[in-house]
């Protein structure tokens, strides 16, 4: 029997970005938050300090600051005539654990989504009519639009510091920046990060072809900031170790460095960490969660009451929870009705190698969000007539920094191993780099999460099931974008080139993006998504459920900046509606 | 520094202890003892918390947690300097085997030292005595099935098994093929001849893929020669200044604008460079 604690106001299960987002907007409106975290504290000095951050080993390949698969996975086949298996190995993607969740170890790569892919059906229907949408493809619009989004985006970006160039400020387009972006209402809070080498030369490989490239915007800070909240960030060093590491430096958005600083030291507010939630409990009626239960550290299982409770997991434990606690009927692809697990998606990369023979690009210098993109080929933002897909993404060079375990490209031909490789590999390091390109994902109707009949985690529950293959359209998209993006590395003018185009089916082994989206998704009817316009549960409305799991399908952007507009605009509406008359929203 | 480190892991581990009994997985990283060891030095101190309420969850209120000491910097027992001849995974023979295949993998040649001569060897030894080589991160419950290609490994092995039953029936094979008593003793073109076989599957070995053991054998001998050195391989960072990487620097913000130029400056490591802890003379 559990033990039962007393209940809170607002309870948050998980504790990355929206976790913390979420509990700094619900305190500052008075009530008391506890944030529930399944791993332990961490923070920069203590877990990422610059003594010792900058180690390949340890936090890429030995997966130190990720989800040990041990303790929970999931199963993935690429349709339903074949048996999941567990993913045994992190690969693909890279989910977090702990304080800050994957926030921590991101690239901070801070977009806005475009304003039609907020109504992706309706306006590609709109554009190319209805047969440019294959009855498969189960594209759906958000129920929430740019406009709505802008502001809270804008805050999002003022709370990180972003560095960057706004390409479309109150309508006026902007030289230098986006010129395909939304309109937005003021420019970025820091101006973009100074550029290295590759994505310079990229930039002006674009600009020859006509196109209008801009800095990336950016959660490494381009000079020193201190927040809205007053908390402070300094300069980004341009170490090279920001994707899959921690920074030392006090110079990546985080929820460690933006918001913990402030929101721990409130008296209504308090985290609980090795606390995993493994349910939500429903009363009779079914349409009220009362409580959820969790697993201590000590293996103890404690029963905790709320009035509210906000789901701020990573997406695969979003729905996997919802899954478990049976809440909302669970999708299934044969019929195309339920909700659970419906439009799961993800992201198509590609990407072309760039050898020059004698250019110096010293490639170990970079940041998680540095570099030079085109926008032209992303969403509706080309005629799509006659290509045979809809969506896009965008291509460009973004200067992460080459860490040599994972960053070693030689040129066509050469072997894998023995002398040749090696001469190859010290030949071309300093002198090679790559134009990627990172596209949309639309849903389709076999691609879904539900339970496995199989595989169990730690505690003994069923893993989630993920079905998800890459369909015609992602084909046909990514293959566009790679002509485009092999067209812009030729005029880079290199010795050589090296095409990495995505063939065949999704594949769990190689690392593509962390950009998992999809399964609760937010929209107008409960027939067809999860959660309202505001991310709150139809069915159990005094439930929210936060992040990428809303997106109905997946844009060719990084999503965490429309995960925490998404936040912000939910907030906004519990405070200013939902905590005066709990209930429905929509 | 590592003597404070060593007593405190120490005393948590005391503390830590007696969890056993609830079958709660020990505790393992760094990371999580230090919350242990947090929550446990903040209840001793009588900061008043509803024990009763949350006793197997860190509590955590007005504050920033911090304690001095308690950086969780990388595993001490990765810290001391390459050993020659203690290995403390592999048998002789599995030692000689790697010496063999590093060597062939990554070779010594007038670029300048290959794998062996990098400490590639040491490195997997102990890469195969911890963590990694237990598997402890992955997920490693049945039932077991070959599965498609793209669901990724899926050998029963891990990869210190792997690595053990693979160097026993690749020896057994080329024993068969009687030119040669060992992999090891083979000649370098009759060694190069059977990595590329496993590179393509070719061998059927009893019990091991073929391909996934020479993809784990070529991801962690170049893991050897390009990790940081602590970790026993990249001897003299001989792995990085081949291509020209700097290393563990935190800061090139000077370095950014300089378009084209080569950076000046050699590689240093997390304990800095092996010129500044030499003994002199």
């Amino acid at each position: 029997m559990a033990k039962r604690l007393p209940p809170v106001d607002a309870l948050v299960v998980g504790f990355g970005w929206t976790g913390a987002i979420l509990a700094q907007e619900l305190t500052d409106a008075g009530i008391h938050v506890l944030a529930l975290e399944r791993g332990t504290w961490r923070d920069t000095p203590t877990d990422f300090a610059t003594t010792f951050a900058q180690d390949e080993l340890r936090y890429y390949w030995r997966h130190e600051l990720f989800q040990r698969a041990a303790h929970e996975t999931l199963t993935i086949r690429n349709n339903a005539s074949q048996t999941a298996l567990p993913m045994r190995v992190l690969g693909s993607f890279l989910p977090g654990t702990s304080v800050g969740g994957a926030g921590v170890h991101w690239n901070g790569q801070t977009w806005r989504f475009l304003p039609s892919d907020f109504v992706a059906r309706s306006h590609n229907v709109e554009r190319y009519g209805k047969a440019a949408i294959p009855d498969t493809m189960t594209i759906q619009d958000w129920g929430v639009t740019y406009d709505e989004l802008e502001p809270h985006y804008d805050r999002f970006e003022y709370l990180c510091g972003i560095s960057g160039k706004a390409g479309n400020l109150n309508g006026a387009i902007q030289e230098g920046g986006n010129p395909f972006e939304g309109s937005r209402k003021r420019e970025y809070p820091n101006p973009p990060m100074e550029m290295t080498y590759p994505p310079t030369l990229f930039a002006e490989a674009a600009r020859s072809l006509g196109k209008k490239p801009f800095p990336q915007p950016s959660a490494n800070m381009s000079r020193p900031y201190t927040n809205p909240l007053g908390v402070q960030l300094g300069p980004c060093t341009y170490c090279g170790f920001c994707e899959k590491f921690g920074c030392g430096n006090y110079s990546k958005a985080t929820a460690q460095t933006t918001i913990l600083p402030v929101l721990m030291r409130k008296p209504n507010f308090t985290l609980r960490t090795e606390a995993e939630v493994i349910r939500i409990n429903l009363d009779s009626s079914g349409k009220r969660a009362v409580s959820v239960t969790y697993i201590d550290a000590a293996g103890e299982e404690v029963e905790q009451p709320a009035e509210m409770i906000l789901l701020t997991a990573y997406i695969l434990h979003n729905v996997r929870l919802l899954l478990l606690s049976k809440i909302g009927r669970p999708y299934d692809p044969a019929t195309g009705e339920g909700v659970v697990g419906k439009n799961y998606a993800y992201q198509i990369t590609s990407s072309v190698n760039v050898f020059y023979a004698d250019k110096i690009l010293n490639p170990f210098i970079g940041a998680g969000a540095h570099g030079m993109l085109i926008d032209d080929y992303n969403g509706d933002n080309f005629d799509h007539s006659g290509l045979g897909f809809i969506g896009g993404g965008f291509i460009g060079i973004v200067q992460t920094g080459a860490r040599p375990i994972e960053s070693h490209a030689t040129p066509d031909g050469t072997p894998n191993w023995g002398s040749k490789w090696k001469r190859a590999v010290a030949e071309t390091y300093l002198k090679s780099t790559s134009v990627v390109t990172h596209g949309a994902v639309m849903s389709h109707r076999g691609n879904c999460l539900d339970l496995d009949p199989t595989y169990r985690d730690v505690y003994g529950r069923p893993l989630m099931r993920m079905t998800f293959d890459f369909t015609d359209n992602e084909h046909k998209m990514s293959d566009y974008l790679t002509d485009r993006a092999e067209e812009l590395a030729k005029a880079m003018k290199p010795a050589s080139i090296k095409v990495n185009p995505r063939k065949g089916s999704w594949d769990v082994v190689p690392y593509q993006t962390t950009h998992n989206t999809g399964g609760a998704i937010m929209g107008t009817d409960p027939a067809t998504s999860a959660v309202n316009r505001y991310l709150q549960s139809w069915d159990v409305p005094n439930l929210f459920v936060h992040g990428a799991s809303a997106f109905p399908q997946n844009p060719g952007y990084n999503p965490t900046g429309t995960v925490a507009a998404l936040a912000y605009w939910s907030a906004q509406e519990i405070r200013s509606r939902y905590l005066r008359s709990p209930g429905p929203l929509a | 520094m590592w003597v404070a480190r060593k007593i405190s892991m120490k005393t948590i581990w005391l503390r830590a202890a007696p969890r056993e009994k609830t079958e709660t997985p020990p505790v393992e990283t760094p990371a999580d003892a230090n919350v242990v060891l947090r929550r446990r030095q903040l209840l001793g101190a009588g900061i008043a918390l509803p024990l009763s309420a949350t006793a197997g969850a860190a509590v955590i209120r007005r504050e920033m947690p911090w304690q001095e000491g308690t950086a969780s910097a990388p595993d001490a027992a990765t810290q001391s300097q390459p050993a020659t001849n203690a290995y403390g995974y592999l048998t002789p023979a599995e030692a000689e085997f790697i010496s063999a295949a590093v060597a062939r993998l990554i070779p010594a040649d007038d670029l300048g030292p290959g794998a062996l001569e990098a400490g590639a060897v040491v490195f997997i030894d102990r890469q195969l005595a911890g963590e990694y080589g237990r598997a402890s991160r992955w997920y490693m419950q049945g039932p077991w099935a070959k599965g498609e290609k793209t669901q990724g490994y899926q050998s029963r092995y891990t990869p210190a098994g792997m690595y053990r039953a693979a160097i026993r029936e690749i020896d057994q094979a080329v024993a068969d093929e009687k030119r040669a008593a060992t992999f090891a003793k083979l000649s370098t073109s009759d060694q190069d001849r059977w990595l590329k076989d496993l590179e393509d599957g070719k061998p059927k070995l009893s019990t091991v893929d073929a391909k996934a053991f020479f993809k784990m054998l070529l991801q962690n001998t170049q893991e050897g020669f390009w990790s940081d050195p602590i970790y026993g391989g990249n001897r003299d960072m001989v792995g990085w200044k081949l291509i020209g990487f700097p290393g563990a620097r935190y800061d090139h913000s000077a370095f950014v604008g300089r378009h084209g130029e080569r950076y000046p400056l050699p590689p240093v490591g997390l304990k800095g460079r092996p010129e500044w802890t030499k003994p002199k003379g």
